[in-house]
């Protein structure tokens, strides 16, 4: 029984970190229609600002409990920055064309972006853990877990609950409803769906930068963590279905409980384990589990 | 006739003269040396900048002549200058066989020195038979290159892997004898796999009834490992053993040590000595760790190691690590190498087979100590090696209670498979 609750708390505390990188994933695409490659770079770029940021706080001596504002000031600044300078200076001018060039020039901008972060930060990895060891431990299930980890828990379920209530509870949520529904028919209605676009993008930037943030007390940022992440994201995405952030978030729970149970019990199918339920979850349901039925244009 | 005579005289003498120009030409011209180090990826701090940082410097320093004491005091290679072409190692073993390509029929390189990965070198040994062109592996750690096949034109100048784990089994043992069971989180790649079985079979070797528990195999670069540290202390085993190297090793002690997974088990790093040198006290007290070798906390107080320390710290502001002391070492054997062979060929410089026939069985002085080509029919180094754990001192990490093992110990004779050689109780 202990063990089985460890294997909840591992997962709970996996999927948190996967439905804050895959919120704005899915959010871009279910506004949008781009299956946004450079997601993972911004992920990134998220966790190297919040390297420097942590970094420049801690050094200089400030209050501790400030490196949570460096994380989320981090956040904010990447996707504030980056967002509308990817989504008007390349996305705005592929708007119309297919959705596999727009995937090839996200991916592109991946590729730049990885070379962007190390002419800036070089290739030596960066390590700020002042957060993660800051609040402690507790002990649950006879072992112990940093209460960061469940900070981490936090930040997921205010990012969940503000992204619903601001699609569902806002005016500019339903109108921007209307976008999704419709580009053209919203925009004779005078809606400004350029200005949505850009500030959907931004905030799917800030979202995927948050994600890179937090994460980044927990690890050593280095080259290449955005490509992890991405491949985990899509699949979360892949089984939610795209576009839906309900789904985002049975997804990440799916697959962070696949992945804890993998772990505990049956350690040598970890590699493969996301990846099986994403395909049992396709054979069943070829375009995730919330999606809509798409209907067809003629 | 005599005015024939004097014709065909002088077109001799300028024939001659002419044939001679070109090898006075050779003789100043460079050694052109290609090499692979990841340059990119998450490979590229750890191992491939330490790597091309430290190839940099000796070839610098050995162009200019005299920087290095004696025998290396020679100017490059025999008088030679070395020119160097780099090349990204990241990208997978089907590039970096064409990238091979590329280096010796468009770049024309004398000879390659690198590849960290054991793919890599796995896949790009036959290519440099097919090529014929001399090539030196400086890091890779799979004893399966020479154990495998048997190569002309391939050099290893760094031991393999195995006995990274012969080695620290044989210090586990010795400061906890008491020790019943064995976990481990390392890779699901070749590198960590591997790494585990040599770990667990020198283990059995040497006590038999220590209980092996079931592994955690995280994906290289996985970064998150809660899940893994939650079982890892549940299993509440004795030892926990580990060969993730990088910034995976970096996450996973990040994340175990305010876990108290290092007060609660033994926990022994097989390759942590990059991650000690970066991570500092952050690595907890008394945690064993290798070094891939005699390198860095491990390497003895010669002049050859002094003038590396020193002139590495004084270009790049930083201490050189392993995958450095490696290529340095590489660096050394060739050129010792291709000295010996000039030697053999009346001063003149060497060909490449030359070169080849004098690599065989060669020993010569690195910066971490003395290394032998012993194995793979003399195309495989084999070195002593050390282990020691972590002690904090004046706020920095330091290797303490460091044990010695001769290369004979650690490594298996010549002809023997390694994990063969283990399982027979190291006979």
């Amino acid at each position: 029984m202990q063990q089985f609750l460890a294997v909840l708390i591992d997962a709970v505390n996996y999927a948190s970190w996967l439905f804050i990188v895959a919120s704005g994933l899915t959010l871009i695409y279910g506004v949008m229609r781009i299956l946004n490659m450079a997601h993972g770079s911004l992920y990134a770029l998220g966790a190297y600002t919040a390297a420097s940021f942590v970094g420049f706080w801690s050094t200089h001596g400030y209050f501790p409990a400030g490196v949570f504002l460096m994380l989320i000031a981090a956040a904010v600044t990447v996707g504030v920055i980056m967002g509308p300078l990817i989504e008007r200076g390349l996305l705005r001018l592929l708007y119309g064309k297919d959705e596999i060039v727009l995937l090839l020039a996200t991916y592109a901008l991946f590729l730049i972006l990885e070379d962007v972060i190390k002419l800036g930060w070089g290739v030596d990895a960066y390590y700020v853990s002042q957060p993660y060891g800051l609040l402690g431990n507790v002990t649950l299930a006879g072992l112990s877990y940093p209460l960061y980890s469940f900070v981490v828990v936090g930040v997921a379920v205010a990012i969940g609950v503000g992204l619903s209530w601001v699609l569902n509870g806002t005016q500019r949520g339903k109108l921007l409803k209307a976008v999704i529904h419709d580009r053209e028919v919203s925009q004779t209605l005078g809606i400004n769906v350029s200005r949505y676009y850009m500030v959907t993008f931004t905030v799917g930037a800030i979202l995927a930068a948050i994600g890179g943030a937090f994460t980044a007390p927990q690890i050593s940022v280095s080259l290449g963590i955005g490509v992890e992440v991405i491949v985990l994201a899509f699949a979360v995405v892949v089984i939610g279905g795209l576009g839906s952030l309900p789904g985002a978030a049975l997804g990440a729970l799916i697959v962070g409980l696949a992945r804890s149970l993998a772990v505990h019990y049956w350690p040598a199918v970890e590699l493969f384990c996301v990846y099986f339920v994403m395909a049992l979850v396709l054979v069943f349901r070829p375009q995730g589990l919330f999606a809509a039925p798409e209907l067809r244009k003629i | 006739m005599k005015l024939r005579q004097l014709y065909r005289a002088c077109c001799a003498l300028a024939i001659a003269l002419l044939s001679a120009a070109p090898a006075g030409a050779q003789d100043a011209a460079p050694i052109k040396i290609g090499i692979v180090v990841f340059l990119s990826g998450q490979a590229a701090a750890p191992f491939g900048v330490p790597a091309k940082n430290a190839a940099e410097l000796m070839a610098d320093s050995l162009n200019k002549g005299g920087v290095l004491g004696k025998p290396y005091d020679k100017k490059g290679f025999g008088g030679r200058p070395i020119e160097l072409v780099f090349v990204d190692e990241a990208g997978g073993t089907t590039k970096q066989v064409q990238e091979y390509r590329n280096l010796v029929q468009r770049q024309e390189v004398d000879m390659i020195i690198g590849y960290i990965g054991s793919g890599d070198c796995l896949a790009v040994g036959p290519v440099a038979e097919e090529l014929k062109r001399l090539t030196v592996f400086f890091d890779c750690g799979t004893p399966r290159i020479f154990e495998d096949a048997s190569y002309k034109y391939v050099f290893r100048t760094g031991p393999h892997g195995v006995m990274d784990n012969v080695a620290l089994a044989l210090y586990t043992l010795k400061r906890n004898p008491n020790v019943k069971t064995i976990i481990g989180i390392n890779q699901n790649y070749a590198w960590g796999q591997d790494s585990w079985n040599d770990f667990i079979e020198s283990m059995k070797a040497l006590k038999p009834d220590v209980k092996i528990l079931d592994p955690q195999w995280p994906k290289l670069g996985a970064g998150q490992y809660n899940a893994e540290i939650s079982a890892l202390l549940a299993a509440d085993a004795d030892v926990v053993h580990t060969s993730l190297w990088g910034g995976d090793l970096e996450s996973f002690i990040l994340q175990a040590a305010p876990r108290d997974l290092f007060k609660k088990s033994l926990v022994v790093l097989s390759a942590g000595e990059h991650v000690v040198d970066r991570l500092e006290t952050q690595v907890p007290q008394g945690t064993p760790f290798g070094a891939r070798g005699p390198h860095n906390y491990y390497a003895p107080d010669s002049e050859l190691n002094r003038w590396l320390r020193k002139s590495y710290q004084e270009r790049y502001k930083l201490t050189p690590i392993q995958a450095s002391y490696k290529m340095a070492q590489a660096f050394l054997g060739v050129k010792s190498a291709y000295e010996k062979a000039m030697d053999k060929n009346g001063g003149k410089h060497p060909d490449q087979d030359q070169i080849i026939a004098a690599f065989e069985h060669h020993a010569w002085e690195g910066p971490s100590g003395k290394v032998e080509m012993k194995l793979g029919k003399g195309h495989q180094a084999v070195q002593g090696t050390a282990i020691g754990t972590v002690k904090h001192e004046g706020g920095k990490a330091v290797a303490a209670d460091i044990e010695r093992y001769a290369a004979e110990k650690v490594n298996p004779p010549e002809g023997v498979k390694s994990l063969d050689w283990i399982k027979a109780g190291f006979k």
